[in-house]
């Protein structure tokens, strides 16, 4: 052995330190142990013990989807790298960089069905951007660098590192240096001066204009969400954006129409439904923001920017697409628009917003306040009151509550907003929560969660108070889970089957347990209060806010209705739609 | 690309590191994303042995079509992928060992029949033969199916393997 020989614990560390990770959430087991020595007391890099692998992926979703740096996991083999397949799913999904190593059988037992030998790389290809299997310690420098660099160029996304322990042991002198140069991945960046140029011509004929963006103006960077800002104001057309997108451009503008989709605003929809040409930037036409596809914006022509080819025509046929990363397509198109001196007809554009004006009349957010329960939409109305202009991160679980969330809270910045929108998890907040704050010590991070979610991965208390995160976690308790009931409700004549949580926690007691703060509210009379106090206690607290058990999430597009058949919230009668019950 | 529910038969030929895995990723983009595989073909073809080339023919609507490749350029091993029958023309054939047992007039006129099809005789017993048959996959089908009368006992077919005609290149 040469004295330049690592082993290959050591080689992957010190790659993770010349990437700049300083963050690692993970959970250690028999076939990663060389890789925790190498860990043990590390002076630069903190490694955060998660209680569950599948927290500790979507903490470093959190992470990165709050700093805009790739997150970082470690996990060992067999249980380790299966649980957190929901995780890798779910980064991959909301297209999230993250980096998973996970710890393999020796390479001589790989199928021999050893202890806690799973197929990793087979478990995972369909769920992760690209993954790797290290056979040979002289390859670990230069795939670790790989991932690092497929996981965070192009469309970003998970990568798994699959390493045999015996790999992790032996040594090599290779050590990677330089930038990747790899044989065959060249994702897009720049885009197609022409193609946007004709893009830049479409939009300039729009009579009724609108912009539709969503996660991919988040994952360039804030150049893009800038960039996306300026020229919307200079055209003066309306905006949405999705789920995703939220916080790209600034929620208090009044340019800005609310989110759209599924549980959109009622303008944003309408607006979709009835313009001439829509730009739609760093989204992907997902179902939730169609509605039904053969009905979907029926008149207009659609100039798409996207980092993947692959999403342009998949949906809904694009006019005028452009491959390209959103912040270098919008620099591009932003030149373009100046330097022709392009310009809305002034009327047409007038009367656009005219009519856009009229359906906010609809108020369509609007829901019965009452003195007697707290409402949920209530709930967070008053939690982006008490929390505005502070600095404050928003995460989500997944139902009633993170539409709820999307609805009332106003972002005003881009990296603020952290929920699982593609594969939509259960138990994905409160561990994002955690990674947010591992990037933002001194912010204050909200997990905005629903009684059911909140325990599907509840253990992470254990994590926060470990590391001394505060993470507030703050649940609308209506003893459902909700959106289930509501579809319940919709397709299924409100038979409640198992949609009803008997035997909850006293949440309270709970947080107690593990050393955290309780709180219990249920009279709107209280909710400041108890909300002020939330923001001010120190560590993590948990806040049960008992809502109205039987509040509905509008305005809704049923599954299979188009963006101008929405239900209100004053129409009390949900309308069936033919086939509704079939969709998803 | 508005699309029809017309179906097109097509041939993608797609340029691969030579790794383990590779394969599984393109097929299992397939079988992920419901697409059709009618024939698969794959082999190094460098002399190093560092690129494969592997041959799909698939069936799917226009849109269909352009996501599969759409799809496959997205996958990281991936060098290059062509669709052959859009980018064309190409030369495609495909190899097939044809067994038949019988005797007497049987053989006789397989032999015939495989003469008239150009087929190879590979292996002769005295009760038994097997074919080596090239060409197209129409070729290939119709010589299995005048062999079906003939005491046809199994079939092996390699899939299709395509290359553009003239000097053009993927």
């Amino acid at each position: 052995m040469s004295s330049k020989a690592l082993s290959g614990a050591k080689i992957i560390v010190k790659a993770l330190e010349d990437l700049g990770v300083d963050v690692i959430f993970g959970y250690p087991g028999g076939a990663v142990l060389p890789i925790y020595d190498e860990l043990h007391e590390h002076s630069k890099i903190t490694h955060v013990l998660v209680r569950h692998e599948q927290a500790a992926v979507h903490a470093a979703e959190g992470y990165a989807r709050s700093t805009g740096k790739p997150g970082c996991v470690l996990v060992t083999s067999g249980p380790g790298a299966t649980n957190a397949i929901t995780g890798l799913a779910d980064a991959m999904l909301d297209s999230i960089p993250v980096v998973c190593l996970t710890g393999q059988v020796p390479v001589q037992l790989i199928g021999t069905d050893a202890f806690q030998e799973a197929d990793t790389v087979g478990i995972s290809r369909h769920c992760t951007k690209h993954n790797y299997l290290v056979r040979k310690t002289d390859d670990v420098s230069r795939v670790v660098h790989e991932a690092f660099h497929v996981a965070t160029t192009g469309r970003p996304g998970p990568v798994v590192v699959d390493i045999p322990k015996d790999v992790q042991i032996t040594t090599s002198e290779q050590i990677h240096k330089g930038p990747i140069e790899h044989r065959s991945y060249r994702p897009a960046f720049k885009g197609d001066e022409e193609a946007i140029r004709k893009a830049v011509e479409l939009l300039a004929t729009a009579k009724k204009p609108i912009f539709y963006t969503g996660g991919g103006i988040i994952n360039s960077g804030p150049k893009a969400s800038d960039l996306l800002r300026k020229l919307v104001r200079l055209t003066g057309a309306p905006i949405t954006s999705t789920l995703m997108g939220l916080g790209a451009y600034p929620a208090s503008d009044k340019q800005w129409l609310g989110m759209l989709g599924m549980h959109g605003t009622y303008e944003a929809n309408h607006a979709m439904h009835d313009c001439d040409v829509m730009v739609c930037v760093g989204a992907r036409f997902d179902d939730r923001i169609t509605g039904r596809i053969d009905a979907f914006s029926p008149n207009s022509k659609k100039i798409h920017i996207d980092i993947d080819r692959s999403s342009i025509d998949k949906i809904v046929h694009v006019d005028a697409p452009v491959v390209g990363d959103a912040g270098e397509v919008l620099e591009v198109f932003l030149k373009l628009w100046k330097k022709g001196k392009h310009k809305f007809d002034e009327a047409a554009l007038a009367s656009w917003w005219d009519d856009i004006n009229e359906d906010r009349k609809r108020n369509c957010l609007a829901y019965p306040h009452r003195d007697d329960v707290i409402m949920p939409q209530y709930a967070c109305e008053r939690l982006q009151a008490l929390t505005k202009g502070k600095d404050v991160y928003f995460t989500t679980e997944v139902g009633q509550h993170q539409m709820w969330a999307a609805q009332f809270l106003e972002f005003e910045e881009p990296n603020r907003w952290m929920t699982s929108g593609g594969l939509g998890t259960m138990g994905y907040g409160f561990p994002a929560a955690i990674g947010v704050q591992m990037g933002h010590p001194k912010a204050t991070v909200i997990d905005v969660a629903g009684e059911a979610s909140i325990q599907m991965n509840i253990q992470e208390l254990s994590t926060a108070m470990q590391y001394g995160l505060p993470v507030k976690i703050f649940i609308l308790n209506n003893e459902y889970m909700g959106m289930v009931r509501q579809w319940q409700d919709l397709n299924h004549d409100g038979r409640y089957s198992n949609s009803y949580t008997a035997s909850l926690p006293d949440f309270v007691k709970l947080a107690e347990s593990y050393g955290a703060t309780g709180i219990m509210v249920d009279k709107p009379g209280d909710l400041d209060d108890a909300i002020i106090q939330m923001m001010e206690t120190d560590g993590p607290v948990i806040v049960d806010c008992r809502v109205e058990k039987l509040a509905n999430c509008f305005p809704m597009i049923p599954s299979g209705a188009a963006h101008n058949e929405m239900i209100l919230p004053n129409e009390d009668e949900i309308k069936e739609f033919e086939g509704g019950a079939a969709l998803v | 690309m508005l699309d029809t529910p017309h179906k097109e038969r097509h041939t993608f030929s797609i340029i691969v590191d030579n790794e383990a895995g590779v394969l599984a990723r393109v097929i299992g983009l397939f079988s992920g994303r419901g697409y059709n595989i009618e024939h698969l073909t794959v082999a190094p073809v460098d002399l190093a042995g560092n690129e494969s080339r592997i041959t799909i023919v698939t069936i799917g609507t226009r849109k269909i079509i352009e996501q599969i490749k759409a799809q496959l350029d997205r996958l990281v091993p991936i060098h290059k992928v062509g669709d052959l029958t859009d980018e064309g023309p190409a030369v495609e054939r495909e190899l097939a060992l044809v067994k038949v047992t019988g005797d007497r007039e049987q053989r006789v006129e397989a032999l015939r029949v495989a003469e008239a099809f150009r087929a190879k005789r590979v292996d002769s017993t005295a009760n038994s033969f097997v074919f080596e048959v090239t060409g197209k996959t129409e070729k290939i089908k119709a010589f299995i199916e005048l062999m079906s009368e003939l005491g046809l006992e199994e079939v092996v077919r390699t899939g299709v393997a395509a290359l553009h005609r003239g000097t053009k290149k993927l």
